[in-house]
């Protein structure tokens, strides 16, 4: 786990970091039109990545129609995708069989209820920013949107220790390294997110 | 043992309850989850007093994991699906 809920100073880009706030019934922010812009790609981009596998399983031959029905995955294994592998994990770690099983009962649920999550972000935050007032329950669809997006970024940014300087791992001349700042800032957005519900 | 069904509306057979206990769920230690979140999601997710969340939450960060949660297979089975859909890595053990 991480300590490192807050941003480095200095850093232009998150020099006006959103967070928010308390409110009676949920929580709010205001968000740049920037802001609202890389949040509502990268949901948009988890959303697409844990539905287009089982989209595909759901076009299958007839069986697979009904086990989309009865919300049954055809997949048995972890995805080869790290990223998906994060999202959606085994259920058992020394039990192969049992991790098969779980996850033919388990990852379609799993899967519409992170679609969800992000479809309850992109249709609360305008894509032209604002203030962004959200009722409990969308809060909670927040706080698994931003975490599904930040577990995905970790993978795609290789980040395996929490005491690693995040900067100091990859060159300037890294094209992930403009996801570093973004990481940083939606741990610091998502920690004023679980303060203002506490 | 046989792998059983894990539908959630499935009622818990007497086997399970009677037989099969305990199974545990263990959470993993990540580097991406903030602290304050895996508590929290401790406390909305079974109800555990703050101070119990936060001692877990930091048995999972010093040890590498933590045991949650304890009962039927079933039981465990559902506690790890709802720990996914918050973005923990929670798996299912037998109690050794």
């Amino acid at each position: 786990m991480s300590w490192d809920a807050f941003p480095e100073g200095g850093d232009e880009a998150i020099g006006s970091a959103a967070a928010f706030r308390p409110v009676p019934g949920g929580a709010s922010a205001f968000f740049e039109q920037a802001q609202a812009g890389v949040i509502r790609s990268l949901v948009s981009q988890i959303a697409e990545l844990v539905s287009a596998d089982s989209n595909a399983a759901a076009t299958g031959p007839a069986s697979n129609d009904m086990e989309a029905q009865l919300g049954l995955s055809s997949h048995a294994e972890l995805p080869d995708d790290p990223v998906l592998a994060r999202l959606l994990p085994d259920g058992y770690s020394d039990d192969p069989q049992a991790a098969a099983e779980f996850r033919r009962y388990t990852e379609e649920t799993l899967r519409s209820a992170k679609v969800a999550s992000a479809q309850a972000v992109l249709s609360s935050l305008p894509p032209d920013g604002g203030e962004v007032r959200l009722s409990e329950p969308e809060c909670q669809q927040w706080l698994r949107a931003l975490n599904d997006v930040r577990l995905a970024l970790s993978v795609r940014l290789g980040i395996t220790d929490e005491n690693q300087e995040l900067s100091e791992r990859l060159l300037p001349e890294d094209p992930r390294s403009a996801y570093v700042w973004v990481y940083q800032w939606l741990a610091y957005l998502q920690d004023s997110l679980i303060e203002a519900l506490s | 043992m046989g792998v059983a069904p894990v539908e959630v509306e499935q009622p818990v057979t007497r086997q399970d309850t009677a037989l099969d206990a305990p199974w545990v769920t263990v959470v993993w230690n990540d580097p991406v989850n903030l602290m304050n979140y895996v508590t929290y999601v401790f406390q909305k997710v079974f109800g555990y007093p703050k101070a119990k969340a936060e001692r877990l939450m930091l048995d999972v960060h010093h040890k590498g994991k933590a045991v949650v949660s304890a009962g039927t297979r079933e039981a465990m089975e559902r506690d790890a699906e709802t720990l996914h859909g918050y973005g923990l890595w929670a798996t299912v053990t037998h109690d050794a």
